[in-house]
């Protein structure tokens, strides 16, 4: 028994019977992290001393049987643009490469309150700029399948660490794909749940108005697990939902028979790689032999949503990303500085990637004075339009089904002279995040031995229904269930 | 000819907002107050990656109150938008604040011109945003205190109606009085809790057109309001005179000096590159609740003082004397409620005797300890002839100096200050003051009338002012006539 | 309107975000710019007339808070993440300019 490569479900059952304890667990983890990581390079900071000192106390909780959860004593990774007291929080950025917060990101006190032991913070593009994570201000992750090729991004160590088993579960967020593409890049199951439904308080901002954190896990019942303890309402976050936070594993196992499946015809067009477009149309059969009715639908705006994204990304990223001055926290560079401007300009422009660089400098252009209206404006009004389209697509069926990328990984270096040629790899992803639905990413095959990701969307709120569709896939397939081999 | 110039001036006023947390966190408002330096902060207040701002419901309740006040209509739908700037006193980079949809906009306020005219200011809006940290510029860098910063403020925007500086200075002290009103400003100018911004442009007389209008930032004094905008009027007027242009700038006032200073830093300073705070859901105000906050509108300055002249038939000049402050109108009436003499009276003492204490002691209506109905006694004493006028003024500044009121009682009889109308003890003094003062009885029966003034005076001080006038006034005459033989 | 984002236009955003920036970063970087913006400019082909923008998607209003103090963070854990603080403030240099 490889005990890194359990399910959350099958490590928890063995904790609760007594037959491992958490410190077991962790060390196992965390020495398969010292063994394989130094190849796949998912973590930014591995903290060992606290992951072992709360893998006992989850084992003291469990002794006493106090409070006991699904999570208490499981190993988890965060990506690091989510907020750790006393623990670095990056955002794989120069500019936080020594920034220590002073308080915790909501979802880690959850999941701390759960009993789950933090084992690290994983890699991304810098502040979640790219699909690749090859812009990470650090080190390049590498896709477990294939060590020559991308895990995909921007949660590209989350998906990393999960694919490799280097966590038993880990923590993304998903602006525009973030979980998605990479979980479909790397085989694991993860979820961009509704926007709204997790808090984001301490959760560094990229796009606030799409910014979603979501769980990456070995199957959709470890998912639904995580969404469950970290999802609710937060003070703290005026964004977050009121409603009550169902209790998706209770519901997991219902029959999907009678339900309807939507296939968006405007993702099944030229450019997607044969062995996906096979792997996809497999599972679709694999659904209609589950007693669900397929039907075709249309999301007719599909090919506004990339440059919708990207505006609305590049805007508010410009104003999110104003913060890191050098002032407060954060690196500071201060040659000669006679003025405080000097101070902005050296610190960002050292501290900055040339993509982050791009980003926050178009945002500026697309939200000044004379271009607001060609540019910002008119793309939160097109995004009306995409959110539209998923109401009326949505209103004929249960879910749609599509793939998490046009190709699966692609080699590292090969995207990254062009940036245009990089955003289109999200053209799958991203239009899910303007209208704020939840879509769930899952195995769904292999082309030339790397894996392939499909994805199920939902209404609004209904979580539910994702994690019983794609839970139902996982009883009749084991793609989920394959490693890799390293 | 010589052309001559008319101003044009509009006002922007900044007030924050008498809250207990601030606007967007828990961290404490009380900032002058604060123990030291970054203290009342948090994540949300110094700008930390990952915080988000939550709305204080109170500092909303406020915001309306003063929409309310000034004539707006408040939005039922508001919105929230950034405001992109970097400075070291603006910790996220943006402030947050109000744009296309503010609480409140197109409202009113009725003022008297420097010509004692009304007019008519048109409010545009009254915004909510947050005060940035403090910042002390020391010689070769700034000290920054996060303590303010995060702390409600409102900005509340007029058209650029007015056309002088007295208009101007009208205007904004009667926005701070009813601030002060409704009990969610101090109207502390001194600290910064008031401060203004004036726009200020000038262009020939007759003419509608707007010109090109500067900008003076921070002013944080009715002086400095009234100096920085007169200045900045000649200023302007000799650029025309001399076939200038003014330039569209931000200024600066050295209260120092005298003058006003260009700030005009770099050329993006006005980009500010607002978009709607994706972090704050939208304002949806119910029309009951907004009634609600109406009902609890006090009676506002205007409305006392038609009141007050109708109620009291005061002049104009009286009762607005009396409603400057809505402390010193309630402690008119207070007293009134608890006299027997006539209101027109009573505010003869206030503007008078007390006003007078006040503006010498240089103490606030709340620091002066004088129970309304000890004042309300001391007037009706002077009314019912108990004791004169002039005692009455003595022993008022007894009783505000006693610090904890006095009762005017004990003092009229510690100092022995009952006034008499006992004829025979007036009429044995105007015996003694005429047989003493034969060449005056003399004078004044020559024809000499004006005497009476002086013997008056002469049975004041043998009486020691405790002689009823009119009884001695009558005594003495006859007793001169009994000597007209 | 494919518009040219030249090196003056790619300095001026780039100042407006406090980004020090070279001549070679500036003229690097208007070339990207110029095809990202026509790419963006797709968006003329929608008609949004009468299509409202999206704001708040969650459709939550009125999240308010009491108005109650809490006490605050630590002022020791604040100042040491700061590059620079004197006597219990954050200290930065000499401020020019105005806002
Ligand atoms: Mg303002
Ligand atoms: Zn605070």
């Amino acid at each position: 028994m490889q005990l890194p490569n359990l399910t959350i479900r099958e490590a928890s059952d063995l904790l609760a019977t007594k037959k491992i304890s958490s410190v077991e667990l962790t060390h196992a983890t965390l020495q398969r992290a010292h063994e394989i990581d130094p190849k796949i390079k998912s973590y930014v900071t591995i903290t060992d001393d606290l992951a072992i000192e709360q893998a006992k106390k989850a084992d003291e909780r469990i002794a006493k049987g106090e409070n006991v959860t699904p999570l208490t004593g499981i190993p988890f990774a965060a990506k690091d643009c989510i907020s750790t007291r006393n623990i670095r929080t990056t955002c794989s950025s120069k500019i936080l490469e020594d920034y220590v917060p002073q308080y915790n990101a909501t979802v880690i006190n959850k999941l701390a309150d759960a009993g789950a032991v933090l084992m690290g913070k994983t890699n991304m593009d810098e502040f979640g700029m790219g699909s690749s994570c090859e812009n990470s201000a650090f080190f390049n992750t590498h896709n477990p399948w294939d060590l020559e090729r991308v895990p995909g991004g921007s949660s590209g160590g989350s998906a990393a660490a999960m694919s490799a088993s280097l966590c038993s579960f880990s923590l993304g967020e998903d602006t525009g794909g973030s979980v998605r593409m990479p979980a479909g890049f790397c085989n694991v199951t993860g979820i961009k749940p509704t926007y709204g439904r997790v808090s984001r308080y301490g959760l560094i901002s990229l796009v606030s108005s799409f910014d979603c954190i979501g769980p990456m896990s070995r199957d959709v019942y470890d998912c639904a697990t995580v969404l469950e303890t970290i999802a609710g309402h937060d003070p703290q976050d005026s964004t977050t939902f009121n409603s009550p936070v169902p209790r998706y594993t209770q519901h997991v196992t219902k029959s999907v028979k009678g339900m309807t499946i939507g296939i968006p015809k405007e993702y099944f067009v030229s450019g997607m790689e044969a062995g996906v477009e096979s792997s996809i149309q497999e599972a679709i059969r694999t659904y209609e032999k589950l007693g669900m009715k397929i039907q075709e639908v249309s999301l007719p705006n599909t090919k506004y949503a990339l440059p919708v994204y990207y505006l609305l990304l590049f805007a508010e990223a410009s104003s999110n990303l104003a913060r890191f001055d050098g002032t407060r926290f954060g690196l500071s560079v201060s040659e000669n500085a006679k003025d405080v401007i000097d101070i902005y300009l050296q610190t960002r422009h050292k501290g900055f990637g040339d993509e982050v660089k791009r980003r926050i400098m178009l945002g500026a252009y697309a939200l000044s004075a004379g271009y607001y209206d060609a540019y910002y404006l008119k793309a939160q009004k097109v995004r009306t339009l995409l959110r539209r389209d998923f109401e009326t697509a949505l209103a004929s069926c249960d879910i749609l089904l599509a793939p998490t990328c046009p190709t699966t990984a692609f080699k590292l270096g090969e995207k990254t002279s062009d940036p245009l040629e990089m955003y289109l790899s999200d053209i799958y992803v991203v239009a899910t995040n303007p209208a704020g639905v939840p879509a769930l990413a899952l195995p769904a095959g292999f082309s030339n031995n790397m894996p392939v990701g499909m994805q199920l969307i939902g209404k609004h709120l209904d979580e539910q229904t994702l994690f019983q569709v794609g839970h139902a896939y996982q009883q009749e397939t084991d793609w989920h269930k394959q490693l890799p081999n390293i | 000819m010589q052309l001559t110039y008319e101003p044009v001036i509009g006002l922007e006023i900044h007030a924050e907002l008498r809250t207990n947390s601030k606007m967007f966190c828990s961290c404490s408002a009380d900032y002058s107050n604060a123990p030291e330096p970054n203290t009342f902060i948090c994540p949300v207040c110094t700008g930390l990656p990952g915080a988000m701002p939550v709305l204080n419901k109170k500092a909303i309740e406020q915001a309306t109150l003063v929409g309310l006040a000034l004539n707006c209509s408040i939005n039922e739908f508001n919105t929230f938008a950034r405001k992109n700037y970097f400075y070291p006193d603006l910790p996220k980079g943006y402030q947050i604040s109000q744009y296309e949809l503010p609480i409140a906009s197109k409202g009113y306020l009725d003022i008297l011109d420097d010509t004692e005219n009304p007019l008519r200011v048109v409010v545009r809006r009254v915004h909510i945003e947050e005060d940035t940290a403090k910042l002390s510029h020391e010689k070769n860098y700034a000290l920054v205190d996060f303590n303010r910063a995060g702390v409600p403020l409102l900005e509340i925007v007029s058209e650029p109606d007015m056309r002088s500086v007295e208009a101007a200075l009208s205007y904004a002290t009667k926005i701070r009085a009813i601030l002060r009103y409704l009990g969610v400003n101090s109207g502390d100018m001194e600290k910064g809790i008031l401060r203004f911004e004036a726009n200020v442009s000038v262009r020939p007389s007759g003419s509608s057109e707007l010109r090109t209008r500067t900008e003076i930032k921070n002013l944080n004094s009715f002086r400095a309001l009234t100096r920085a905008s007169a200045y900045e009027i000649e200023r302007q007027i000799k650029v025309y005179e001399k076939g200038g242009e003014v330039m569209q700038e931000t200024l600066g006032w050295d209260e120092a000096r005298g003058v006003t200073i260009s700030q005009r830093g770099k050329e993006d300073s006005h980009d500010y590159r607002y978009f709607p705070e994706p972090d704050l859901p939208p304002l949806q105000l119910e029309r009951a609740w907004i009634d609600s906050i109406k009902s609890g509108l006090p009676e506002l300055p205007d409305a006392k003082t038609r009141r007050f002249m109708e109620q009291y038939e005061l002049k104009r000049q009286e009762a607005m004397l009396l409603t400057s402050e809505k402390s010193l109108a309630d402690y008119f009436e207070d007293v009134v409620s608890k006299s027997k003499s006539p209101a027109k009276t009573i505010h003869s003492w206030i503007a008078g005797e007390f006003m007078r204490y006040m503006n010498d002691s240089g103490l606030a209506l709340e620091d002066i300890v004088l129970p309304a109905e000890k004042f309300a006694q001391l007037i009706d004493m002077v009314t019912d002839k108990t004791i004169s006028g002039n005692s009455g003024k003595i022993v008022l500044n007894e009783m505000l100096n006693a610090k904890r009121g006095g009762d005017p009682q004990e003092i009229v009889k510690a100092k022995n200050l009952a006034q008499v109308s006992d004829t025979g003890f007036i009429q044995e003094a105007i015996e003694n003051i005429l047989s003493d003062n034969p060449k005056e009885v003399e004078q004044y029966l020559a024809g000499k009338e004006t005497i009476v003034q002086w013997l008056m005076g002469q049975v004041a001080r043998a009486t020691k002012g405790k002689a009823d006038p009119n009884v001695a006034k009558e005594l003495l005459a006859k007793a001169l006539e009994e000597r007209r033989n | 309107m494919a518009q040219q984002i030249d090196t003056e236009m790619v300095k001026h955003v780039a100042f407006l975000v406090r980004l020090g920036i070279s001549d070679e970063e500036a003229q690097k970087f208007s070339g990207q710019f110029s095809s990202i913006i026509d790419y963006f400019n797709m968006l003329n082909e929608v008609d949004t007339e009468n299509v409202p923008p999206a704001s708040d998607i969650t459709n939550n209003t009125n999240v308010l808070r009491e108005d109650v103090a809490k006490p605050s963070m630590s002022r020791e854990e604040f100042l040491n993440n700061a590059p620079q603080s004197e006597r219990g403030y954050v200290k930065v240099p000499t401020v020019l300019g105005d806002e």
